[in-house]
């Protein structure tokens, strides 16, 4: 067979053995979000250092497709050490980067999910938005 | 002759006819074309037609006085007149509306019937296999006008529950509503079973035709359906177009749903006039081009026969329906390979349906992957989307081999 593009070693592997896979035993903030095309979910724990702006632990759960939930999975290891303000400068290239093959324009949404999940969640956590749920729509 | 001995497809024959079909998907990938049910390939005859419209011939309908649209109206007018005779309606054009699509048909019969007899205490009596086209139409009529939206089950094996038909449809029901084909399940509804169960109550009957036309031979008065509709983009015809089937009372007595010009016999000021069937249904220039197309799509499928059609669907669902269902990990949704139209939605264990759909193009294999706009049905099968490989008088059983090659890819690529 021809050799898959999209999903290279390092997205399946992600897939198969999700980092920080579970929950948080005390989040300061918790977020989900949908991609309702697709029927994938995400939900984001993130915990925050002592000044209050360093990211310094992550755990995600949810489900859905290969490549929404390898991104989530090498976000969760992507952000601890990021500040908030980084996390929200993110955006969909950086995730693309980290992903490291093609996204087909019709799975963008599936890649970037999680990152918006956390961005939303960052927002929600400052009082700058107010939001249920995260839709890719 | 029944469709059972009808005569085999040259689909070798049929596939010239098709030029798109002979086109690659990346380096060295011949396109293997398995998404029929969202829309289908068009014939050479059609694209002619439609062209020559163009360069010989457009001009607007009913309206000039000149050659031209003498030529398009007359042209525009026959259509009808074949899509009706296409379908059985013995009232030809005057029971015979263009309209968008499917979507489009129901909406008419929703807003121009629905808004205006629905009330409290009526029901609307649809299934659980409904299209989106149907099921949110049907629904958002209902909180409009008070009216109840009731769903026959769908039993394990996709087949309507019958019993439970009979015991929604009551004095109460004004409508009952009902998709000829499923597109997510292949079921084949007994559509003239639930017609008479509707008629026996006075309810009306519509039937939703969009993966039924395209396949097999259909009669709307063998069948006494009130209101039939279906799309011509997934009959070998161009998008823009629809039909909506009528018994010639029913139109007559309702209103039209889209105002403006064309459907209009005399206006003043205050008063409107409406013209006659079928025009008072196509308001505004209509889709002309696509019209006459669509009796181009008519033609060349009836040149082959709907039975045989139908039967070489069949042949190939089974034969895909068996060699997928060769492995524990695919569930095929829906009844049996020998009792469904040429489609399979399937789940293969441990990968979602946008990988496989993924992969599969990578292999060529165009499928669709997601709820095929049956949402709810998703819900009751438990799943919140499938892929759905859906076929047509040009696939072959190479490309069943295909799809199938392409499944084992994305299992391998998947297994942990
Ligand atoms: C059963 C059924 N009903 C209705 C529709 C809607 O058709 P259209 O999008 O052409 O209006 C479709 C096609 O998607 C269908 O499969």
């Amino acid at each position: 067979m021809v050799g898959s593009d999209m999903y290279r070693q390092q997205i399946l592997d992600h897939y198969r053995n999700p980092r920080n896979h579970g929950e948080l035993e005390d989040p300061t903030f918790s977020h989900v979000g949908e991609n309702p095309m697709c029927g994938d979910e995400i939900t984001m724990d993130v915990e925050l250092a002592e000044d209050g702006e360093t990211i310094e632990r992550v755990a995600f759960r949810g489900e859905g497709c290969a490549i929404s939930q390898a991104a989530a999975s090498m976000l969760s290891e992507r952000l601890p050490g990021k500040t908030l303000s980084e996390l929200r400068e993110m955006d969909r290239d950086d995730v693309l980067d980290m992903l490291g093959v093609d996204i087909s324009p019709m799975r963008i949404k599936c890649a970037v999910l999680a990152e918006k999940v956390a961005q939303d969640g960052a927002e929600i956590y400052l009082g700058e938005k107010d939001l249920d749920r995260t839709s890719t729509e | 002759m029944g469709v059972q001995d009808a005569e085999p497809l040259d689909v070798e024959r049929i596939r010239e006819d098709f030029p798109i079909l002979d086109r690659e998907v990346g380096e060295g990938t011949d396109l293997v074309y398995l998404d029929n049910g969202a829309t289908s390939q068009t014939p050479e005859s059609v694209v002619e037609t439609m062209s020559e419209y163009y360069r010989t011939y457009n001009a607007n309908v009913h309206r000039g006085i000149h050659r031209l649209s003498q030529e398009a109206s007359i042209a525009y007018e026959d259509a009808h007149d074949r899509v009706a005779e296409f379908i059985g309606a013995s009232g030809g054009r005057e029971e015979v509306a263009f309209t968008k699509n499917t979507t489009e048909s129901m909406n008419v019969v929703a807003y121009a019937w629905g808004l205006s007899e629905l009330g409290p205490g009526d029901e609307v009596v649809l299934t659980q296999m409904e299209h989106h086209a149907a099921l949110v139409t049907w629904q958002q009529i209902a909180k409009k006008t008070g009216a109840e939206v009731k769903f026959i089950r769908v039993t394990d094996d996709g087949y309507l529950d019958l019993d439970h038909a009979r015991e929604l449809i009551t004095d109460d029901t004004e409508m009952v509503s009902v998709v000829h084909v499923s597109n997510t399940l292949g079921t084949v509804n007994p559509v003239s079973e639930l017609a008479d169960l509707a008629h026996d109550h006075d309810a009306l009957f519509f039937v939703d035709g969009a993966q039924a036309v395209p396949n097999r031979p259909v009669d709307v008065e063998a069948i006494d359906a009130d209101f039939y509709a279906f799309s011509g983009h997934k009959m070998c015809g161009p998008t823009g177009v629809g039909v909506l089937y009528g018994k010639r009372h029913l139109l007559e007595e309702m209103d039209p749903y889209l105002f403006g010009g064309m459907m209009i016999k005399k206006v003043t000021f205050e008063e409107s006039k409406w013209n006659d069937l079928p025009w008072k249904f196509e308001a505004g220039t209509p889709p002309i081009a696509e019209g006459i197309g669509l009796h181009a799509a008519v033609d060349y499928l009836e040149s082959i026969g709907m039975d045989r059609i139908q039967r070489h669907e069949e042949r190939i669902v089974e034969y895909a329906y068996d060699r997928l269902t060769d492995h524990d990990d695919v569930t095929v949704f829906g009844p049996p390979g020998d009792d469904r139209v040429g489609l399979v939605s399937f789940d293969l264990d441990g990968v979602h349906p946008h990988d496989v759909s993924q992969i599969l193009d990578e292999h060529g294999v165009a499928v669709r992957a997601g709820d095929h706009c049956t949402q709810p049905l998703h819900d009751v099968l438990g799943v919140s989307a499938t892929t759905r490989a859906s076929f047509y008088l040009y696939n072959t059983r190479e490309e069943v081999d295909a799809l199938v090659e392409a499944v084992d890819a994305a299992r391998e690529l998947f297994a942990v």
